[in-house]
């Protein structure tokens, strides 16, 4: 475990960003305890300090995962959001889109989100821009990109894809071994 | 008995020389091979085997018996070189050894490669290759060949030129063969200036793989050497440099000793306030350099304005047959979004960006 170096930061920042704009400020300093972000073994955690002084203790080898994981780094180091960092993001999105109840089910399985499915959709959101999918009840479901921005949702036909599927919390069963 | 003694001393003075004639005739199996260029003997015979098994006085014997035989051998064939008195009548014999046919490896490692210099550098850009030029130029006012440059060159004696003619833009004040002369001085100097530059580059290139550069005296140290030096003379306390005082301008925390080879990472449970700020800087440079969608919220903003127009114009005249489908096939004919948008985004931009701008902190 180790803590993450100037580019790496730089890295998850920018990620994190693209869903949470400058809303990071409040995740990377509390008012309740001082967070941090650590990696280990490619993978980058966010832990209070006092979890972090109990992680220290436990040798490398044995220690599976401090804290809560919000990504990983692969090999070409570039950062993957996965989503286990839904509970962090979802308070502070800047984006959101809301998806109609049927087709729940269907992002929950991995599936892009289609014209037919969307519910709701903040204003202005430009195209590619990150995400996070809500259900009608304000239940958050996951995160992706956006497809079309919200103008070109109006105009767009009913099988046309508007959020590309990034990560959703039917991985926790689909993917329940290689999450951390 | 005085007969006997003599005998016996004759016998040993006999047996001395047996001994000295046994010495110098050697047998082996195989032939030896000479190369009496790098006094060299190669002997492949297979050495006995009882001379090299354990270690003793016996194996020393043996290996000294078989290095006296073969440097036997190797002298035999040297005196049967060519030889000379070297200095004279009463100077030593000088054998004159053949050309040596034995290659031997490097002794010295291969010189690396220089650096290509300024000039070779752009030619490789720009594909220039060298230009053969004849050794002589014919001169025409001489009418023979001269050489081209150095003593008696084809274009005349420079020091010799009696007339330099004003240029057309120059001034008429001006000594034109003052300016000529201090245009060929300011021309080597700068010739001279690229020649020293070049070689501090090679230099500069060849020092980072060289480890151990000789000092040079004092005052001729350049910036990479003294730091170096001192850096050297830090280390070389009891502590190995730990609490030596650091100069003003010194850098805080010690260069890494492996050259930057190995990676270094801030402790685990450093300072969190720190590392809390450096995280929080970042963030605002991050955020600063962030350009500011203008343009897109623009053409969106103008689009949503054009729609809106439309429907107004729309409910005004026909209803019935205009749709979702008929708005938009009329879409396309009217000169694209982008361009449209575009069109008016120019005059609008500031408002838009005004508003738009408000409008973001909203959502």
């Amino acid at each position: 475990m180790r803590p993450l170096t100037e580019a790496e930061t730089r890295a998850v920042f920018e990620k994190l960003s693209k869903y949470i704009g400058e809303n990071i400020q409040l995740l990377v300093d509390r008012p309740d305890g001082t967070y941090c972000f650590r990696l280990h073994r490619d993978r980058v955690y966010y832990l209070s300090e006092k979890l972090l002084k109990l992680a220290a203790s436990v040798p490398r080898d044995s220690l599976v995962a401090p804290g809560t994981c919000f990504g990983k780094f692969t090999k070409t180091q570039k950062f993957r959001l996965s989503v286990t960092a839904l509970d962090f993001l979802a308070p502070y999105a800047k984006y959101k889109v809301w998806v109609k109840p049927g087709s729940e089910q269907s992002f929950l399985y991995g599936n892009h989100v289609l014209k037919s499915g969307l519910g709701r959709i903040t204003e202005n959101t430009a195209q590619y821009q990150g995400v996070v999918v809500y259900s009608m009840a304000d239940v958050p479901l996951g995160f992706g990109v956006a497809a079309k921005s919200t103008q070109d949702c109006r105009k767009v036909d009913p099988l046309a894809i508007v959020v590309f599927h990034q990560a959703d919390v039917g991985e926790y069963v689909r993917n329940e071994d290689t999450l951390t | 008995m005085a007969a006997l003694r003599v005998e016996a001393v004759l016998a040993a003075a006999e047996e001395q020389e047996a001994e000295k004639r046994r010495s110098i005739t050697v047998e082996k199996e195989l032939e030896l091979e000479y190369d009496l260029g790098n006094l060299l003997a190669m002997d492949r015979n297979p050495p006995p085997a009882a001379a090299l098994r354990g270690a003793g006085p016996r194996r020393e014997e043996l290996l000294r018996a078989l290095a006296r035989d073969n440097t036997q051998l190797l002298v035999s064939q040297l005196w049967g070189l060519p030889a000379e008195r070297a200095g004279g009548a009463g100077g030593p014999l000088v054998a004159q050894l053949p050309e040596p046919t034995f290659r031997l490896p490097r002794e010295k490692p291969p010189p690396k490669p220089r650096p290509p210099t300024r000039w070779e550098q752009f030619a490789r850009l720009k594909g220039i290759r060298r230009k053969k030029k004849t050794s002589l130029v014919w001169d025409e006012q001489a009418k023979e060949w001269r050489r081209r440059w150095g003593y008696k060159r084809a274009g005349g004696d420079p020091s010799r030129a009696w007339l330099a003619e004003v240029p057309a833009g120059a001034d008429p004040e001006e000594d034109q063969f003052a300016r000529l002369r201090r245009e060929k001085r300011e021309r080597v100097a700068r010739n001279e200036l690229n020649r020293l530059r070049n070689l501090a580059r090679a230099h500069r290139a060849g020092k980072d793989t060289v480890p151990a550069a000789p000092l040079h005296p004092t005052g001729h140290q350049d910036r990479d050497e003294l730091r170096r030096v001192a850096r050297v003379a830090r280390v070389s306390t009891a502590s190995l440099g730990r609490f030596q005082p650091r100069l003003p301008k010194e850098p805080a925390e010690p260069p890494s000793r492996s050259g930057g080879k190995k990676r270094r990472f801030e402790p685990l449970l450093g300072n969190l306030a720190a590392e809390r700020s450096r995280q929080l800087e970042l963030l605002r440079d991050m955020g600063s350099k962030k350009p500011v969608l203008d343009i897109t919220r623009a053409v969106n903003k103008q689009m949503r304005q054009e729609e809106a127009e439309a429907a107004a114009a729309n409910k005004g005249k026909k209803q019935s047959k205009r749709g979702k489908r008929g708005r938009r096939q009329q879409r396309p004919g009217r000169s694209g979004k982008k361009s449209g948008g575009r069109r008016q985004a120019q005059q609008q931009k500031p408002a838009g960006g005004g508003t738009g701008g408000g409008r973001r902190k909203k959502a």
